[in-house]
């Protein structure tokens, strides 16, 4: 055959099999499905592992065989593949077993990196109430994000508010001498909640005011934000000494913080990370259940249909835009003062980032947008257990690095690969003239 | 509430030589207009008459420069449509003011929410939705997103809307342009059954058809000037256009017999899917002949547009040939049959005729940029473009302030004319065209017509597709009928009917009688 005659014996191929989301996913997961039973499985060590719900000595726990695991998510992997291949019939069941394995790549990776390390077992119950903590900020930064886009105005400009608001929050609880009060804790905790509500008036009247494109406004707040926090890093907070103090102390739920194993883990946390659920409860209560709410949807819609029933399409982006501020000051303040009491250069780490990654998941809802929360706040807690783990694959120790990329990987995948079709409100990023 | 007073009643609107200018244009001139309670005011005129000026400063979303509007007998000024809305004035709009992604109840109660606490309280919205649509007899559904809905549905919404709060006086921006046939007669009956219930209505509209069907009173509006002031028994089609535009309309299009030859654009078992994977075109055979118009009239979404789509390449078809000028183009890009002399002007103008953005010039030269003429070496030629342009404006009648402005400052029948000048100064051998007119004013209207019989004189093989069957029967040779993607005739303009066409759209056969809906 000629090449001409094998590229169009391919593109008649291509004609037949349509190549969709679920055929592709479908493949993916056979030719996993392949690996993991013929080329894994025989080869890994066997010894027997344990997931752990208590700290060592001596855990309780789940002990479990590596090579039987494997197997098991294996061929829930082929069962995917050939329903996705399958008839059209079939196609309700291949949906079910795609998200199945999807989540089964969390207890895979657990056993995988259990069973390449020399670590007898993992603690999984410490794992999960690390997730929930990390997705704080991530949760706080979707529903900044999630209150600008549903107004209209995008924002991805949510890391520079947090990291501005963690800035100066932190230097204002500096500037009063770490008086170890709870007083001022909470009153530099206010100024950071207020900062970010300054950061985001900014990002608003540069892109409701002066139609500065709505990217370049927020990429302009990044920028700034690092160079800002900065300089009140080495000018202002060093200057006072205090480069550390002390945090939010942690609050247990009553009963449920007492349960044995897992209650201290996932019953108690700190005054933000509560306030996180709040922020999430009460973002779709108003967003959803009142008038107000209502109206922010319609300007992020569809803005000219607003005005023509009255309503003030400018004035309701300023308030979202700034209420998202807001938000985002207090996802600031985790970073400085509940996460830890102090101040680095980036410490928001690009959490502004998968936040909106986070919201995108969520297909611009707060429940969804917390769901994306958790899933990014789960890899960033496996990312930093798999380094202490020390993996190893053929005598090669794993670099930590792999794992800190672990969160973006996730990013990528979840995000182009899982979702699907995500549409943004269909006026985000549209400046809105008044008619005249 | 209402009671119905004839004729000695204050009018419940009064528009009082009012002015409104926009940089560059006098839109309304020292226009006045009066509503009673319980009629039909239709407002008549070419696009950019000034109909919507005056509509818009009525409903508040412009403020006049001169002159007064006084509402139930007291002088009012709005500053934005919350006033409006507030003295009892509803417009529905002629792009529909809906958010696609709300539901129905949410689009009718938003900016007007009833509340419980500071809860929205959507069990007492959906029965007072309910609650008008039955007494006005305008079937929604509350529950349904607006998005999913036809568009005849989208427009009952927009009704329910404006009578949610309350509104007296409608004002209604050409709201037959978007509907078929079937769905004209059905708001026909839902605006007298708003009359007969006490509201006073503002139709606007340029079809004269529709005019004299359902109006009370008629003010003709041109060039931003109010020329005249009848009633529908007064007056006639014929009496209207020529106010409209300002001459004598020649309605029936002056069409020479001639004699066709070869084919030049010809279909063989065609076979084309909808966007959904439906079967939409099944086992068409067509045949298109040199110096011919073929007419496809049928109801729409009845294969046309995947017809339309896979002809000019833009649409893989999955079965059958298209032949076009001796070539097999089945499977050509649009590019390819475009250079081999097809002309192809889009249903949908804004998303496949035009780039609203660019400079009418620059849309003008869209399939022939590539020409030496107009670029070399990827670098374009400005000043061969512009004095094409200007060339292009003057003989296709757009009126525009000049070619560089964006295409999308034009009004609909101009934005139009514009696509019809690009796609026949090509010199094609093979024109395509699907719903040319659609809603243009009368005067666009001829113009086009006339320059698509034009094409046909000079040889040109012409496939119209269109929703209007006045359309097709004026311009065509021959009539194919689809129904439900296959052809159901073939016959020759001179001898059918519109009757006969008609049983064919609905049933698909000239035997069976018309059968209800299903």
């Amino acid at each position: 055959m000629t090449t001409f005659e094998q590229a169009a014996s391919l593109a008649r191929l291509h004609e037949r099999v349509r190549l969709d989301r679920g055929t592709i996913t479908g493949l993916l997961f056979g030719l996993l499905g392949v690996t993991l039973i013929a080329g894994v499985a025989p080869t890994i060590d066997s010894t027997t592992r344990q997931f752990n719900f208590e700290r060592p000595p001596d855990p309780a726990g789940i002990r479990f065989h590596p090579p039987t695991w494997i197997i098991t998510i294996g061929v829930l992997y082929l069962l995917t593949a050939a329903l996705s291949l399958g008839s059209p019939a079939a196609q309700r069941w291949a949906r079910l077993t795609r998200v199945l394995s999807a989540l089964s790549f969390i207890p895979l990776t657990l056993v995988l990196s259990l069973a390449l390390s020399d670590n007898a077992g993992t603690n999984v119950v410490n794992l999960l109430g690390q997730s929930l903590v990390l997705a704080t900020p991530l949760a706080l930064g979707a529903t900044t994000g999630l209150w600008s886009e549903r107004s209209g105005i995008i924002n991805i400009g949510i890391e520079g508010t947090m990291l501005t608001s963690a800035g100066v929050g932190y230097m204002i609880y500096a500037l009063l001498g770490n008086a170890n009060s709870a007083f001022w804790l909470w009153f530099s905790i206010v100024i950071a909640i207020l900062a970010g509500g300054l950061v985001a008036a900014l990002h608003a009247v540069l892109s409701i005011r002066f139609e500065v494109n709505q990217i370049v406004s927020g990429v302009v707040i990044n920028l700034f934000a690092l160079g800002l926090t900065g300089f009140l890093r080495s000018e202002v907070i060093f200057k006072t000494g205090n480069t550390s103090g002390v945090s939010t102390s942690d609050i247990g739920l009553p009963l449920l913080s007492s349960i044995p194993v897992v209650g201290t883990q996932l019953f108690s946390g700190g005054p933000i990370y509560w306030m996180m659920y709040l922020v999430v409860f009460g973002t779709w209560l108003v967003m959803f259940r009142t008038p107000w709410g209502l109206r922010v949807r319609s300007c992020g819609e569809n803005p000219h249909a607003a005005e023509t029933l009255g309503i003030n399409v400018l004035r309701i982006r300023y308030q979202s835009v700034i209420l998202g501020g807001f938000i985002a000051g207090l996802g600031g303040a985790w970073f400085s003062m509940e996460s830890q009491a102090g101040f680095d250069n980036n410490m928001t780490n690009a959490a502004g980032f998968i936040a909106l990654a986070a919201l995108i998941f969520g297909k611009w809802t707060p429940w969804g947008a917390f769901s994306g929360a958790l899933l990014f706040g789960f890899s960033r807690a496996l990312g930093t257990r798999l380094q202490f783990l020390g993996v190893e694959v053929s005598g090669f120790e794993i670099p930590s690095e792999f794992f800190q990329s672990l969160p973006f990987v996730v990013t990528l995948v979840v995000v182009a690969g899982a979702v699907g079709q995500s549409i943004p409100p269909a006026a985000a990023g549209q400046p809105f003239h008044r008619s005249k | 509430m209402a009671q119905i007073n004839t004729g000695t009643a204050a009018p419940v609107l009064e528009v009082d030589n009012v002015t409104k200018t926009f940089p560059g244009v006098v839109a309304n001139d020292n226009v006045s207009l009066t509503l009673n309670e319980g009629e039909i005011h239709c407002l008549l005129g070419e696009n950019g008459a000034g109909k919507s000026t005056l509509v818009n400063m009525v409903f508040g979303l412009y403020q006049p420069d001169k002159g007064t509007i006084r509402v139930h007998g007291k002088e009012t000024r709005f500053t934005d449509s919350g006033d409006a809305i507030a003295k009892g004035i509803g417009m529905v709009h002629q792009h529909f003011q809906l958010i696609p992604v709300f539901t129905v109840t949410e689009n009718i109660i938003l900016g007007n929410e009833i509340t419980k606490g500071t809860l929205l309280d959507f069990n007492t919205a959906r029965r007072q939705v309910l609650a008008i649509a039955e007494r006005y007899g305008l079937a929604v559904d509350p529950d349904a997103t607006v998005g999913d809905l036809s568009v005849g549905e989208q427009q009952r919404v927009e009704l329910v809307k404006a009578l949610f709060r309350d509104a007296n006086i409608l004002i209604l921006d050409e709201p037959t342009a978007v509907l078929t046939p079937g769905e004209v007669d059905d708001f026909f009956s839902v605006v007298r059954n708003l009359t007969q219930q006490g509201k006073s209505i503002i139709f606007i509209t340029h079809k004269l058809r529709e005019v004299l069907a359902v109006a009370d009173r008629i003010t003709v509006l041109r060039s931003g000037k109010v020329v005249g002031n009848t009633t529908a028994k007064r007056a006639t089609q014929q009496s209207l256009a020529n106010l409209m535009v300002g001459r004598d309309v020649v309605f029936r299009v002056e069409k020479t017999t001639t004699n066709t030859s070869t084919t030049a654009l010809q279909t063989r078992g065609l076979r084309v899917q909808d966007n959904r994977g439906v079967q939409a075109v099944t086992d068409l055979d067509l045949e298109v002949r040199t110096r011919e118009i073929l007419g496809i009239a049928g109801v729409e979404g009845n294969g046309q547009r995947e017809l339309v789509e896979a002809i000019c390449g833009m649409r893989p078809p999955n079965g059958g040939t298209v032949q076009m000028l001796g070539h097999e183009t089945t499977a050509w890009s649009p590019r390819r049959i475009k250079q081999l002399g097809v002309a192809h002007i889009p249903e949908n103008r804004s998303k496949h005729g035009v780039v609203a953005q660019y400079s009418i010039a620059d849309n003008l030269v869209l399939n022939r940029y590539t020409h030496n003429k107009f670029s070399k070496r990827g670098v374009l030629n400005r000043s061969a473009i512009n004095t094409e342009a200007v060339a292009l404006i003057e003989q296709f009648d757009v009126r525009a302030t000049g070619v560089t402005a964006a295409l999308d400052t034009l009004s609909g029948g101009n934005q139009q004319k514009v696509v019809v000048a690009r796609e026949l100064s090509g010199n094609p051998q093979i024109l395509v065209v699907a719903q040319p007119t659609r809603g243009l004013d009368v005067g666009s209207i001829e113009f086009i017509h006339r320059k698509i019989i034009e094409l046909r004189d000079r040889g040109v093989a012409v496939l119209l597709v269109s929703a209007e069957l006045d359309e097709i029967m004026a311009l065509s040779d021959r009539i194919g009928v689809l129904y439900r993607g296959r052809l159901a005739a073939i016959v020759d303009a001179a001898d059918t009917t519109r009757e006969k066409l008609g049983l064919l759209m609905a049933t698909g056969s000239t035997t069976h009688p018309p059968q209800a809906q299903q």
